[in-house]
């Protein structure tokens, strides 16, 4: 096999003016408009967004596991260590998948087939990749378990999925993704359906595992504590698109976009105690009557003339910061102007 | 486990002894019996006479009374003595029991066959021309009453075709060892397993097909294509395996009705099982026999429920953890 020669700065995933559109009997929406992000070994990416912004199908594109129909690659590339996956046979992408990437996604309690033991499951996953005997891929299901910290992992084997708590099962789906090997690991929504407490440390366990394999992570959530914990950088979506993208540290110190901004102030804090959340008015646009100018004018308490006229592009506001925002540009040339003056 | 299949099995007991107390009195309520009958076809009409015969045969007695001593001779594997045959009920019965199984094990197995194969092909390929020719043929096929169906097919393959033979179970007159024997009444099957399959082929494809796509919107055969299973794998031991379980409820409940629909398809083939034997016996009003088919049938239908119930224990996991 040829080995895959990566320069040193390469992603390893790159998505490229990634365009997804639902075609329905309303017509055809655009349910991803020109997203592009990339994604580094070892590096963990955050993806922000209320729900129908895009983030799942995102997710789901680079899997090639779209609901199709409706929805449907219209555009834009994926490349995953320089290879585009929407041109793969399915063939080439069964191979790819479970593999060089996995996914966990929200619920693990329907995620786990209801009628076979988790044993069974995880060999399978573990055969369907590796061409080894059903015994040794039982030692590897059981040592898969022991690296999920699941106790009595042997014995565990025989149990169905009903036999399991949600940590318990999403354990074991972290299990089945990484038994594998996969370079890159998309978690959606992985904490979204566990108790607070099981959070914490199915996040820890992911990052864990992140530090002793060097993978890629993505982690779609729309919890910003989440993203706090885990993340390096995060895009922020809206509608569809991009709105904004910054390293962790910088967003949450400030945010330029006004829709990450509503974000962080919807989102509880200790060092915010007794004051009132801000919620953000109304609701995100149907997709198939997105307003022109910014999808966001008609909850942004900024919004001026040119929001309304003009749709904002992403541009690099701050270092190794952008954002599509007329508001956060404008505010930021003020800033200058001050300091100038 | 063996707990659950014990409670199951004592579970036949009180339903046996309700059917036959349901069949006893509805007999009873019926104008005319055997002992008209015979009366009447050796012109007994002496009083005296009739009296002594009533007496004989015990009809003289308060139906309760009857009852509870068939109920006692059931108990003691005796279901009483045809006048017709000559022969005790029960021997009679099981004489003819085996065709009878072996058609409708046969119609059974046509009918799971193809209705899951149809119902899957159609979920596959759904909103195509093959989903909608399955649908066409499964809504024709349930809509066909099974005795037109069976003499259709034999117009068609027996009399024109001459592929198959017309009706019974074995060719008169041949004899062709035990190997050559089950192939002669595996040809003489053929008609009459797949007119009474039909039917239920066409409810188990229908049902089949809405199962499997719901099954697909799963999220679990989401985690199966993310694993990297083909799509067929995914199929056959995801959605297939989950979608076969109202299936399994539903065969439960045919079992009965595949029974009763092999009286008609019996007498359309001249096939010599105990679906015949109720048809005469109804006619001759050859009671204890009627009874005896019932009982037995009912026996028969109730064991392969349970059986079904068991499987279905196999089948899925979060019912046996109850």
């Amino acid at each position: 096999m040829a080995a895959i020669a990566l320069a040193p700065s390469a992603p390893l995933l790159e998505i490229d003016k990634l365009e997804v559109s639902l075609f329905t009997r309303r017509g055809v929406l655009p349910a991803i408009d020109g997203l592009s992000l990339t994604v580094s070994a070892g590096e963990t990416l955050a993806i922000v967004g209320e729900s129908g912004c895009g983030k799942s199908l995102a997710a789901l594109s680079v899997m090639r596991l779209l609901p199709e129909p409706p929805a449907k690659i219209v555009g834009g590339a994926i490349r995953f260590m320089g290879r585009d996956l929407a041109g793969l046979s399915d063939r080439e992408m069964q191979r790819v998948r479970g593999k060089d990437i996995s996914m966990i996604f929200q619920d693990p309690m329907t995620s786990l087939n209801p009628v076979i033991t988790i044993g069974d499951q995880l060999i399978e996953a573990i055969r369907c990749h590796a061409d080894v005997s059903r015994k040794e891929a039982s030692n590897r299901a059981v040592e898969m378990l022991r690296r999920v910290r699941i106790p009595d992992a042997e014995r565990r084997l025989n149990d169905y999925p009903h036999q399991m708590s949600g940590g318990m099962s999403q354990r074991v789906m972290i299990a089945m993704a990484i038994a594998c090997g996969p370079k890159l690991l998309i978690a959606d929504e992985p904490t979204t359906a566990l108790d607070v407490t099981i959070q914490a440390q199915i996040l820890d366990l992911m990052k864990d595992v992140q530090t002793d394999t060097g993978m890629g992570l993505i982690i779609i959530t729309h919890d910003l504590g989440v993203v706090a914990e885990t993340a390096d950088r995060v895009v922020v979506m809206y509608a569809g698109r991009k709105v904004e993208e910054a390293p962790v540290e910088g967003l949450f110190e400030r945010p330029l976009h006004r829709y990450t901004r509503g974000l962080l102030g919807a989102t509880p804090s200790a060092q915010r105690q007794g004051d009132r959340l801000v919620e953000i008015t109304g609701s995100v646009p149907a997709l198939e009557n997105l307003p022109t100018g910014c999808a966001f004018q008609n909850r942004c308490p900024d919004a001026f003339d040119r929001c309304r006229a003009e749709r904002p592009v992403l541009k690099p506001l701050l270092p190794h910061r952008t954002a599509a925002c007329f508001a956060a540009e404008e505010e930021l040339s003020r800033d200058v102007a001050a300091i100038g003056s | 486990m063996r707990r659950i299949i014990i409670r199951r099995l004592l579970q036949i007991i009180p339903l046996i002894l309700g059917v036959i107390v349901l069949n006893f009195m509805l007999i009873h309520l019926a104008p005319g019996s055997l002992f008209d009958v015979m009366t009447s076809e050796q012109q007994v009409t002496d009083p005296a006479m009739l009296d002594q015969l009533r007496h004989t045969y015990g009809v003289d007695q308060p139906t309760s009374v009857q009852l509870a001593k068939y109920i006692w001779s059931v108990m003691r594997l005796d279901l009483g003595f045809s006048y017709r045959q000559n022969a005790p009920v029960l021997d009679v019965i099981l004489e003819q029991l085996p065709s009878t199984v072996i058609l409708m094990l046969s119609a059974t197995g046509i009918a799971l066959l193809v209705g899951i194969t149809a119902g899957v092909l159609a979920s596959v390929k759904v909103n195509t021309i093959w989903d909608n020719l399955i649908s066409l043929g499964a809504v024709f096929f349930f809509a066909a009453p099974s005795f037109w169906l069976g003499i259709m097919m034999t117009v068609l393959f027996a009399v024109k075709l001459g592929w198959f033979p017309v009706g019974g179970m074995r060719t008169i007159g041949s004899d062709q060892g035990t190997f050559g024997d089950a192939l002669d009444v595996m040809h003489h099957l053929v008609l009459p397993a797949t007119a009474l399959g039909l039917f239920y082929a066409a409810t188990y494809a229908r049902v089949m097909r809405a199962s499997m796509l719901e099954v697909f919107r799963l999220d679990f055969v989401r985690t199966a294509r993310a694993k990297g299973l083909s799509r067929s794998r995914v199929v056959i031991s995801h959605v297939m395996r989950n979608a076969l379980l109202p299936i399994v409820t539903l065969l439960g409940l045919q079992l009965g009705t595949i029974l009763g629909g092999s009286v008609v398809i019996e007498a359309v083939f001249s096939w010599p099982g105990i679906g015949s034997l109720l048809f005469d016996s109804v006619m001759s009003r050859n009671f204890p026999m009627v009874l005896g088919v019932l009982v037995l049938g009912s026996l028969l239908v109730a064991v392969s429920n349970a059986a079904v119930d068991l499987i279905y224990l196999r089948l899925d996991p979060r019912i046996r953890a109850r």
